[in-house]
């Protein structure tokens, strides 16, 4: 901590609380000027993304209330919530959600581990630190599609490395055949695509515990394990947090994996891909637009839910406390 | 207008440097090398035709065109179509309707029945047939020897699984969840004289038949081949390349597949295949579903259309014209094995010299003798609706599975369900 205080500025000299707006310091006129700059400056910014992002979303919404398909367009008509009724009710919709959720949990879940011991393991490492780091973070530097296609012929059985390597599974185990081992099959790509962005969160989330608390455990006869969950995850659940909310999000939207290796076939179908079946695929942008809708919603909740669940701190992980 | 010869200049996909069109004809990846030739031969001093090269999978194939027709793509001037899709892209008004002398001359006595067919819909024609296909019965003729199956006589896919197994042969059919697997399933129904739908002509309010014993008599062949030793380990991802290596592996295999197999096997220098296992090839008439009933083999194929929104429709009509031409269709077969539309074709000597005279016969006798899948503007959907239900074949129960999903493509055509 500086010992000198820093100069006031004029402005900030300027600025007393006024009675009856105790809460709002009072505006200076340069201050006026700046902002009203800077808001000019956005505006441009602003307006192109109102266009390309609030229009299709506006679009989207608009288009859900009606049932419209590319390959019929003169039969376009009024519907209400029709769509939104049907997708609600369709055992489909539920059962994709189910399975969404399941590659969401499953995934974020093991790559939270896996990650974190990468993480500690960039943060610790001595030797060929630039090297290792590089190494860990390769597979996130791949397409998720070219990753997709790898993990597929690795499992299938004709050229695939993976049924000779497991003990207990036979030499023609067709992990496409059901929905178990194909989703597992996806599982282990994704874990394997975005595990290092999680360590890099994590990592992150590491350089922030001070060296002088850990010291300091270890002087009291803190064992290794206690140091880990007494000081350092502690001090790291905002970065957990955050890391936890990202990749969840992500997984949420799981897509590239499945198109490659399943095409959704035997039950491993996410919601993003049950959207993309209906607006991509079949042409019926009015269920499509439904379909959207109801995942920019559901996605909406699953952020919601992890935030108020985990009470999670986004300013305090940006280190604005 | 300057700004837009400013920008036609820059753009390569304009123009090739002079006024001469190009007409860009979107193609299959079956017999590629051949369409390049066909392109190039069928170019002339008006315009050039370049070739562009859609996905390997029908239903993306669809996709992809149809995303450009819907967008108005002036630039997609021809197209290699699934047959299955003219109804749907013609009904969206996506691709021209020919007019009636050049209809006449594409559509002539010499047009085999059932190709011919395809092209038309609501009393107009929409393309050209350019290729007709048909599957066959694919075998190792040491396997049916062994397992003592007279293939001189028609089989019932009973028996072929029967024998297979027998001799831990296998079986290889497409029944991943794609647009062959629909195929195969339209075919044991045919084959067992029933339908998936009728009265295709009313679009979404077709009537729904596969809840009926032709529908169980079908399941009952899936739920058999996937409960027997006879199933390739990737049945449920099985798709007309995967089951072309267990040919000539082990004891062999049976398999129904189309007739680019012939080809693929055929003993070439530094090729895979040896003239001793060519000669182990055996075909024969598509299995029966039901013993006694005669079979419904598969038909496909590929017809050639017209973008509606293209700048130079009389030049792609032309061009259309000459890619599906008597001579186009003899090349196609002799090269790639994808057999003529026309029957002219078939008593050229340069097709009779390429391939087993027998096999000829065959494949004209399967084709006039095939299931065409359902004739509807929804085609798309009544076959997803299938897929979903019928996948995965090892899950395919004859009690539950033919009246499951009869109610589902119900609901899917009412838009009442998710597909």
């Amino acid at each position: 901590m500086s010992a000198v205080a820093p100069p006031v500025r004029d402005d900030q000299q300027r600025e007393k609380p006024s009675p009856g707006k105790a809460d709002r310091p009072e505006v200076s006129d340069r201050a006026r000027q700046e902002q009203r700059l800077a808001q000019r400056l956005v505006a441009p910014a602003v307006v192109i993304m109102l266009l390309v992002t609030a229009f299709p979303i506006l679009r989207a919404l608009y288009l859900s209330f009606y049932t419209y398909s590319l390959t019929s367009p003169e039969d376009r008509a009024f519907i209400g919530i029709d769509n939104y009724v049907t997708a609600l009710t369709d055992g489909l919709f539920w059962r994709d959600i189910g399975v969404t959720v399941l590659y969401m949990v499953v995934t974020v879940g093991i790559e939270l581990v896996i990650g974190f011991a990468f993480a500690m393991v960039m943060h610790r490492v001595v030797f060929a630190r630039g090297l290792i780091r590089t190494s860990i973070l390769i597979p996130y530097g791949i397409i998720t599609v070219v990753s997709g296609f790898a993990w597929q012929f690795a499992f299938t059985y004709q050229n695939g490395f993976i049924n000779g390597w497991l003990p207990g599974i036979g030499d023609s185990f067709n992990w496409f055949g059901e929905t178990t081992p194909a989703v597992i099959a996806i599982m282990v790509s994704e874990i394997w695509k975005t595990t290092p962005f999680m360590s890099l969160l994590l990592l992150a989330g590491l350089a922030q515990v001070s060296d002088d608390m850990i010291e300091a455990a270890k002087v009291d006869g803190a064992t290794w394990w206690q140091r880990l969950w007494r000081v350092i995850l502690p001090n790291m659940r905002a970065a957990i947090m955050v890391a936890v909310l990202f990749r969840a999000l992500d997984a949420y939207r799981i897509f590239d994996n499945i198109f490659v290796m399943t095409s959704g076939a035997v039950g491993t179908e996410s919601i993003s891909f049950l959207v993309y079946r209906q607006t991509i695929e079949q042409f019926q942008l009015g269920m499509g637009s439904a379909l959207s809708v109801l995942l920019f919603l559901s996605v909406l909740l699953v952020a919601f839910l992890i935030v108020k669940l985990f009470r999670v701190d986004l300013a305090k992980a940006r280190g604005e406390e | 207008m300057a700004v837009a010869t400013l920008t036609c200049g820059l753009l390569a996909a304009c123009s090739n440097g002079s006024d001469k069109p190009t007409l860009n004809w979107y193609i299959n990846p079956d017999g590629q090398a051949t369409l390049t030739e066909l392109a190039a031969a069928c170019s002339t001093d008006d315009y050039d035709i370049e070739i562009q090269l859609l996905p390997t999978g029908a239903t993306d194939q669809r996709t992809q065109l149809a995303r450009r027709l819907a967008a108005s793509d002036s630039e997609t001037n021809l197209m290699s179509l699934d047959p299955v899709f003219v109804p749907e892209f013609a009904n969206a008004g996506w691709i021209a309707q020919w007019p009636e002398d050049l209809a006449a001359e594409v559509l002539d006595d010499d047009v085999l029945s059932g190709p011919a067919e395809t092209v038309r819909w609501d009393d107009g024609v929409y393309a050209a047939p350019q290729w007709a296909n048909t599957q066959v019965l694919w075998y190792r003729k040491s396997l049916a020897e062994a397992a003592g199956l007279d293939m001189s006589q028609p089989v019932t896919w009973s028996q072929v699984i029967d024998a297979a197994a027998s001799q831990g042969g296998t079986v290889g059919v497409q029944a991943d969840r794609y647009e062959a697997y629909m195929v195969w399933i339209n075919s044991l129904v045919a084959g067992a004289g029933g339908e998936i739908v009728s009265a295709t002509e009313t679009g979404s309010d077709a009537e729904v038949e596969i809840d009926s014993e032709a529908g169980r008599a079908a399941a009952t062949v899936v739920q058999e081949l996937a409960d027997s030793g006879a199933a390739q380990p990737d049945l449920s991802v099985s798709r007309e390349g995967t089951s072309l290596p267990f040919m000539f592996e082990g004891p062999g295999e049976f398999m129904t597949n189309w007739t680019f197999v012939y080809k693929n096997y055929e003993p070439t220098d530094g090729g895979a295949f040896t003239q001793e296992q060519f000669d182990d090839l055996g075909w024969a008439r598509y299995p029966q579903t039901v013993e006694g009933e005669e079979s419904r083999p598969p038909v496909g194929g590929i017809d050639i259309a017209v973008g509606e929104f293209t700048d130079n429709k009389d030049f792609a009509f032309e061009a259309a014209r000459c890619v599906s031409s008597p001579e186009a269709q003899k090349q196609l077969a002799v090269n790639d094995g994808l057999m003529p539309s026309r029957q002219s074709v078939y008593d050229d000597q340069e097709l009779i010299d390429a391939f087993d005279p027998s096999l000829l016969t065959l494949f004209q006798e399967s084709l006039e003798s095939g299931a065409p899948r359902p004739k509807s503007a929804y085609y798309n959907l009544i076959s997803g609706a299938i897929q979903a239900s019928w996948h995965s074949p090892t899950e395919v129960d004859p009690d539950s599975t033919p009246a499951d999903s009869a109610d589902y493509l119900r609901a899917v055509l009412r838009s009442e369900a998710l597909l």
